[in-house]
């Protein structure tokens, strides 16, 4: 279907041989004026994605001069004495997404075996869909169900239940305030299931039936079949799809905030609260008085949108490889 | 192994991936049953039509951001539905070489930028120059979220036009451009609404990109070159606010907000399972 537009110019290139030029070369012009349209718009998504970074990078020049590399290695938040580091920032963001990954990943890849495998075909549309309904919450009425019924459970029967079981690692102790970066990762957890799911869904029915058939014809059970011919053939998809639940999750920002307890330090336990790079940046922006602080603000962002960008990038490449990747041939 | 294990692992692996599903599916009713009790008490006539009181007054409701999440709407309308529609024309159109490439790398990578980074670029690039928190700049921010998701669905919606239908156009001497405006888009029209109404459910509950453009209002805004209400900003406010009064007016406004997001989407499910047939 993509090369209709290519049939169309060839039939206006037909018509030119014909002696009625003057209408051929109106038809021209309408044809030439109409993509020339759409190609500007078009490319003003490129300009755009351009344009965030130049601005970004533009309006941190200072900040970036100024602290240079150590920016990224200084744990320093002191916006009295006009000290900035977002190591702090940078570790909340990788520690909370990396938790919630931990919850979320075999919960998503269990509920699409699930979906792909073991599911009558009457189920399949519901649960599906229900799956789908988490990721339709906006991510403030999470961070509202986050304050008001997550960090009261965190703090009377979870974070105890944590620390009397597994108290005897440094994760689990110290003080419990509810709001901690154990429970921003359940929120991300919670947020990040949907995207997983339904990528690892796709992928898995994009395996050949003919895997499976080969695993049961050579004896396997079910979960055989699935543990050696269907998640080893997905495998690059599912990471893929997992990359997607990772970009996901370091961008989040709202629910985050609410829940994480917003303090710039870096502590071993997972019931301290912390920050991450979105929530910082939520936190303070408005409060930002001097220029300074908003361009290291800025430069936050800057830090978040490159990590974004490229962890988006990785799972396009993965996921794409598959669904373009060759369907029919076996490969264990 | 023998064949006993082996079916008592199958057996065991296969319940655990039920329990995956059930554990998924847990958090889904806990919020929605949590917001339903603890919203629908605060839902009346008052909280559509009242302003919100001042701290310490009972009562009031959020007309303001409600009507302000809706003018939001529309002004981010304003700037991604133009880009996003005709973006996706071209890609499904002439998107075969290597701007058609560029720009659908460029949407997906977009799509993927956190929405608090869109709300710095529009602060950067409205707010400053207007001197002021705006509506202009709440929706330009939300119309740069929109234009991703816009784009990506018109092209596929127009790809699924049947050929045969453009070959009949072309037969009868129409210029190319006409049959893709009279015939392809036509056509496409309604999975190209459905593509729009997917991204104004998306762009009506964020918040983070408001934060500083958009800021947020206890009162009418007088003028779309000042602040506006919204109704995730006033719920993010309420919420991590220590009065009781105001917590009970969060829930209600999350539940109407989630209601809202949720008749959008699912009438785009309805809506899609009708063009389908009649595709068919």
């Amino acid at each position: 279907m993509a090369n209709v537009g290519t049939e169309s110019v060839q039939l206006n290139s037909a018509t030119s041989n014909v002696s009625w030029s003057p209408i051929h070369r109106q038809v021209n012009l309408g044809d030439w004026l109409f993509r020339g349209l759409t190609a500007l718009f078009a490319g003003c998504v490129i300009a755009l994605l351009v344009g965030i970074f130049a601005i970004l990078t533009w309006e941190s020049t200072d900040a970036i001069r100024r602290f240079g590399i150590g920016f990224l290695t200084s744990t320093k938040w002191d916006p009295v004495f006009k000290e900035f580091g977002a190591l702090a920032f940078i570790y909340g963001t990788l520690l909370s997404s990396a938790l919630a990954l931990l919850q979320a990943v075999p919960l998503s890849i269990g509920t699409a075996v699930f979906l792909s495998e073991i599911a009558p075909g009457w189920l399949r549309a519901p649960v599906s869909f229900l799956v789908e309904l988490l990721a339709t919450i906006p991510s403030v009425i999470y961070g509202l169900w986050g304050i008001f019924v997550l960090v009261p459970w965190m703090r009377s029967y979870i974070g105890p239940a944590l620390s009397s079981t597994l108290g005897f690692l440094p994760f689990f102790q110290g003080p419990n305030y509810g709001v901690s970066v154990l429970t921003a990762s359940i929120i991300l957890a919670i947020m990040t299931v949907p995207y997983i799911t339904s990528v690892t869904h796709e992928v898995l029915r994009a395996v050949p039936p003919m895997q499976r058939e080969a695993a049961l014809a050579l004896g396997a059970t079910k979960w055989e079949m699935i543990r050696l011919a269907v998640l080893p053939f997905g495998r690059t998809g599912i990471i893929g799809a997992i990359m997607l639940g990772l970009g996901r999750a370091i961008g989040e920002t709202m629910a985050v905030t609410m829940v994480i307890g917003n303090r710039a330090d870096i502590s071993a336990s997972f019931f301290a609260p912390g920050s991450t790079m979105a929530s910082v940046i939520a936190n303070e922006f408005n409060e930002a008085t001097y220029d300074l602080y908003v361009q290291v603000l800025v430069e936050v962002g800057l830090v978040l949108l490159l990590v974004t960008v490229v962890v988006n990038i990785l799972a396009r490449v993965l996921v794409w490889s598959v669904r373009t990747g060759p369907t029919g041939a076996a490969r264990a | 192994m023998n064949y006993r294990r082996r079916k008592l692992i199958n057996a065991v692996a296969l319940a655990g991936a039920v329990a995956c599903t059930l554990c998924v599916l847990l958090p889904l009713v806990l919020i929605f049953s949590n917001l339903i009790l603890k919203g629908i008490t605060s839902v009346n006539l008052a909280f559509f039509t009242n302003l919100p009181k001042p701290v310490g007054e009972t009562g009031g409701g959020m007309a303001n951001a409600i009507v302000g999440t809706l003018t939001l709407i529309g002004l981010a309308s304003a700037v991604g539905l133009p880009i996003g529609v005709l973006a996706g024309v071209y890609l499904s159109e002439y998107g075969h070489g290597r701007l058609g490439y560029s720009v659908r790398f460029s949407a997906d990578v977009l799509n993927g930028v956190p929405s608090i980074v869109i709300g710095i670029f529009a602060y950067t690039l409205v707010v400053l120059p207007m001197k002021s928190f705006s509506a202009y700049a709440g929706g330009f921010a939300l119309g740069v979220i929109m234009i991703p998701i816009v784009a990506r669905t018109t092209e596929e919606m127009v790809r699924l036009v049947p050929s045969s239908l453009r070959e009949a156009s072309l037969a009868l001497g129409v210029p190319s451009w006409r049959t893709t405006v009279l015939i392809v888009l036509r056509t496409a029209r309604g999975g190209i609404i459905t593509g729009i109404m997917l991204a104004t459910a998306r762009i009506a509950g964020e918040t983070a990109p408001l934060l500083f453009t958009a800021f947020g209002n206890q009162f009418w805004h007088s003028t779309l070159g000042g602040p506006i209400a919204s109704l995730p900003v006033q719920i993010y406010t309420y919420a991590i606010s220590p009065f009781d009064d105001w917590h009970r007016q969060a829930w209600a406004g999350a539940l109407v907000l989630l209601a809202l997001i949720l008749v959008t989407s699912l009438s785009v499910r309805l809506l899609t399972r009708g063009r389908f047939h009649s595709a068919l």
